[in-house]
């Protein structure tokens, strides 16, 4: 009898090893989580695309604002750019950053799918992406009052990321800025 | 018409695999044996049925039936006709028809190929695979529909297959991978069948071990050749990239060779038949979880299904049924099995079960860095990779000793034997070994690491330990003892090690260079010249891009290579078709890369020594496998087996 | 090619142990290309999951393989490119994972396996039952 139990390892062994196969079925292996959350928005200088301005994270302290990359060459920024005209226009602040894009192209993207952006940087060589961590074109990050990176979503901004991970993150932010 | 055709060809399929569990499982309980012997009819219907399925969607496709989803996602107007056959197994609803065909097809083998066996045994095993045959049909019928319809576009001309999948490595590879993962179902029903009836008879192994060498030469064949079109198709010259998918097929391998080993102790000695079942067990389940890995979206890999985490859901109470009921069963029922002498600790049994040992372990450790990432992510406790380094890495550890052993264990005798003999045998073996590796630094003009000699050093002592053992008993029993399983032995051993020496020379002194080239530039390479003579426009059945002409020159030798980049016509997508210029001894790889500016290609230049050793080494282990499995005694045996009982 | 370049180059060649040699990206000591290749080799593309940085045509790719070649030019150690990497993408980027506490299992788990399997072997073919 005793040896039962030794041979019952394999059938154990098994059984949680299905367990986390369960697990992976509601997990997305391709989805990278961002490094810089908690961390102060790196340093950067850019030129801006459409007013003689300069956006630097200094620009963006100072209130709860979105920073989203985009692009003319990537077709999933059209499929946000109507969501984020909406939040522009009920009072969000968001700054653009135009990754690896060409200004004429910018331009002309802007003027056919809307501009939400107070002011958008242009990254030409894709340096300031790399030290947000950006791997791909849309991305969203939401910056506290502070300046430090509270959350990255990366993909189509919709209302359902919108309310299920931003709104009760700045619920929270709000909450501490009444607060202090 | 057709494709409803096919579908209810595939729903009677399944009525006769459901009649193929419940009858005879009936008739085993009833003791009716009529109703037992229907299950010959039951397996016979069910593969002409799934036959019937398989032609109508290779029909859909010839005639470009763009209603039917599947033949829109994975083909087009413009594919040739043998391609377009491939697309059949292109994507997941048609792969899994294909599995299930294949699963018939073995089943009707079965049935035809072992009269000898024992009837009570026989109905057994066809019941285990009529199960496992409802389970896939389910899964098909319910969530992987071949067959859909679509009417809302109807002048489509096809997604078309994908590019990369257009090549003649897509015809062989997949069919036979699906032979090896569905024919380690049938030492999975044998074991099974073995521990539903409570006893393990003598010969069960000897039964038992023709199935499984000829799902290993399948799947040996399948993975080989897989790795032989990554090379040639993917343009980055490399082989072997322990992606997921790579793994999901080399597990059931390294199980399926563990096995094959344990049926011959089993066999010969009637030992350790508790760890032989479990691994004709383990060897399945992990094609099967192999499966889920590929079709479940779990895991990142370039081979992945369009995902689906419901097919997921389905594939994982599968596996929980039968890999869970199969290991539970073997957990109740494995006590009652022959048990014999233990063998001595240097014998041919300690070696092979020690081999086993290492096979086992290299399984687990393939297994672990390949879901570690889900593991961690499963936790909570972030993203990580486990990429080539870390299997690399600890392969090379693993294989080392199973490459020692493999040298000593051909040299032992059954049951009891002193090392100090064979050790005195194969002394000027071992100190040949340990001197040969310093010739390739002759032929080589690079640096010699511990890795690299380490490889040449045990490949040569595989190759010299085997030579001997082959001549000792050629000496002792004649040219006519020479069993095809033993020459198969001999063989399948020696691909092993010409595979080692091809990975280790590739890999240790191969050279590769990216470099900027325009039409008249010429770069010495390895002793080789090799000059960019022109580029011009490319136009194929279904693609269009650039051809451009190379020239090698080699010593005496000269050569002329066309590297092209494809970007075709339906998917728009880009491909390099890099261009290989072959020698037994030595490749020289080139792709084009991107264009720099007007005239200008990157370039990528591969010398690969001995690469072809790698793909031949699989070739020798292939037909070494397959020696063993026509050898005359399962043929002879079988006629006296009859006799006996009449 | 001038007989003098014909030369450095199976020179540099012979010196080089991984054989890369990479004139895309020119480095000034054979050592720097070699760290540059064997970099890029461990660096997971984080578009293309299943390339390295050195096989990958992705945008971000290249931009990640200019950005290893400057530290490189720099005379930065494999230490500081990987941390400087890593504070960006995180351990995914890295195709050999690193050691630490939450890898242990990885690493050490082909030893554990090993271990119990020569206990197999042990209890198997070694220690002998005592018979009455």
């Amino acid at each position: 009898m005793r040896h039962i139990y030794w041979r019952l390892i394999p059938a154990l062994f098994f059984g949680v090893f299905v367990i986390f196969l369960w697990r992976g079925l509601s997990l997305n292996p391709h989805a990278l989580p961002s490094t810089k959350i908690g961390q102060q928005l790196p340093d950067f200088q850019l030129s801006t695309l459409d007013k003689p301005s300069v956006l630097s994270p200094k620009t963006i302290r100072g209130h709860i604002a979105l920073l989203n990359v985009w692009a003319s060459w990537c077709p999933a920024c059209t499929e946000e750019q109507v969501f984020l005209m909406q939040l522009a226009h009920d009072g969000l602040l968001i700054y653009g950053l135009n990754y690896k894009d060409q200004p004429i192209a910018a331009r002309q993207w802007l003027q056919e799918w809307g501009n939400p952006y107070r002011l958008i940087g242009q990254d030409r060589e894709g340096r300031v992406g790399i030290d947000l961590g950006v791997y791909g074109a849309p991305e969203t990050f939401l910056i506290d009052q502070q300046g430090i990176i509270r959350y990255r979503h990366a993909g189509v901004l919709n209302a359902m990321v919108w309310q299920n991970e931003f709104v009760p993150r700045i619920k929270q932010l709000e909450g501490h800025q009444q607060r202090a | 018409m057709i494709a409803e055709l096919g579908l209810f060809a595939l729903c009677w399929s399944l009525v006769f695999a459901m009649l193929l569990v419940i009858v005879p499982t009936l008739g085993l309980w009833y003791q009716k044996p009529t109703w037992c012997k229907a299950s010959g009819v039951y397996v016979l219907g069910q593969f002409v049925f799934v036959a019937i399925a398989y032609l109508c969607l290779t029909l859909c496709f010839l005639r470009n039936d763009f209603t039917v989803v599947y033949v829109l996602t994975n083909s087009s107007i413009s594919l040739p006709w043998f391609y377009k056959l491939c697309a059949v197994w292109g994507g997941h609803e048609g792969s899994m028809l294909l599995w299930v065909a294949v699963l018939s097809l073995w089943m009707v083998a079965v049935c035809g190929l072992s009269r000898g066996l024992d009837d009570a045994f026989r109905v057994r095993v066809l019941v285990v695979l009529g199960g496992l045959s409802v389970g896939f049909l389910l899964f098909l019928l319910a969530t992987s529909n071949p067959f859909a319809r679509q009417f809302e576009v109807l002048d489509s001309v096809g997604r078309d297959l994908n590019p990369l999948l257009q090549d003649p490595g897509f015809l062989f590879h997949p069919p036979m991978l699906y032979m090896g993962y569905v024919g380690f179902s049938v030492a999975f029903a044998f074991a099974i069948a073995a521990l539903w009836m409570g006893r393990v008879e003598s010969s069960w192994a000897k039964w038992t071990r023709p199935w499984t060498l000829a799902a290993w030469c399948c799947l040996t064949a399948g993975i080989t050749l897989g790795s032989w079109w990554a090379y040639r198709e993917l343009g980055w010259g490399g082989w072997w990239f322990w992606d997921p998918v790579e793994n999901a097929s080399f597990m059931p391998w390294l199980v399926g060779t563990a096995l094959i080993h344990s049926l011959i102790v089993s066999e010969q000695r009637q030992q350790f038949v508790a760890w032989t079942l479990l691994l004709a067990i383990c060897a399945f389940s992990l094609s099967l979880v192999g499966t889920f890995l590929v079709r479940s979206g779990v895991l990142t890999s370039v081979h992945a299904f369009a995902v689906d985490p419901l097919r997921g859901l389905y594939i994982l109470i599968f596996l929980l049924i039968v890999i869970g009921g199969s290991l539970v069963l073997f957990a109740l029922r494995a006590h009652t099995l022959q048990r014999q002498d233990k063998p001595d600790v240097v014998s041919r049994e300690s070696a092979l079960l020690l081999n086993n040992v290492f096979l086992a372990v290299t399984m687990l450790t393939v297994l672990l860095g390949t879901i570690y990432p889900l593991l961690i992510d499963g936790l909570g406790l972030g993203k990580l990779s486990v990429g080539a380094p870390y299997f690399n890495t600890l392969f090379i550890i693993l294989m080392l000793p199973m490459l020692l052993l493999m040298g000593i264990g051909v040299h032992l005798r059954w049951q009891r034997d002193v090392l100090r003999t064979v050790v005195v045998r194969l002394g000027w073996a071992v100190i040949l070994s340990a001197l040969l590796p310093f010739v390739s630094l002759m032929c080589f003009d690079r640096a010699m690491t511990v890795p690299i000699y380490a490889g040449l050093a045990l490949a040569c002592w595989v190759i010299l330990s085997t030579g001997i053992a082959l001549y000792r008993r050629v000496q002792r029993r004649g040219l006519t003892g020479l069993t095809f399983a033993y020459l198969g032995m001999v063989i399948a051993h020696l691909g092993v090690a010409v595979s080692v020496l091809g990975i280790t020379i590739s890999s240790g002194y191969g050279i590769q260079d990216d470099v900027k080239m325009a039409p008249g530039d010429h770069i010495q390479i390895a002793g080789m010249h090799i000059m960019f003579v022109n580029e011009e426009n490319l136009t194929g059945p279904n693609y269009h891009g650039s051809r451009t002409r190379f020239d090698i020159q080699d010593g005496q030798r000269q050569a002329t290579i066309y590297p092209e980049k494809r970007v075709y016509d339906v998917g728009k997508m880009p491909m390099t078709e890099s261009a290989i210029d072959v020698t037994p001894f030595r490749d020289v790889y080139i792709a084009l890369g991107e264009p720099l500016d007007e005239t200008a290609w990157s370039i990528r230049l591969y010398y690969k020594p001995f690469v072809r050793w790698i793909w031949g080494g699989g070739f020798l282990i292939l037909t070494g496998g397959f020696l063993a499995l026509i050898d005359r005694r399962y043929y002879l045996t079988r006629k006296t087996h009859d006799m006996v009982i009449e | 090619m001038l007989k003098y370049q014909r030369r450095l180059i199976i020179l540099l060649m012979l010196w080089l142990p991984l054989g890369y040699s990479n004139t895309l990206y020119p480095f000034s000591q054979p050592k720097q290309t070699a760290q540059f290749n064997h970099l890029l080799a461990d660096l997971r593309c984080p578009v293309c999951q299943n390339q390295d940085l050195a096989d990958s045509n992705a945008d971000l790719a290249k931009d990640l393989r200019r950005e290893v070649y400057q530290l490189v030019s720099e005379g930065k150690s494999d230490d500081d490119i990987i941390r400087y990497l890593t504070a960006r993408y995180g351990d995914f980027i890295l195709f050999k994972p690193p050691v630490k506490s939450v890898t242990l299992l990885l690493w050490f788990g082909p030893l554990l396996f090993l271990g119990v399997g020569l206990l197999v072997f042990y209890f198997t073919c070694v220690r002998r039952e005592k018979h009455a």
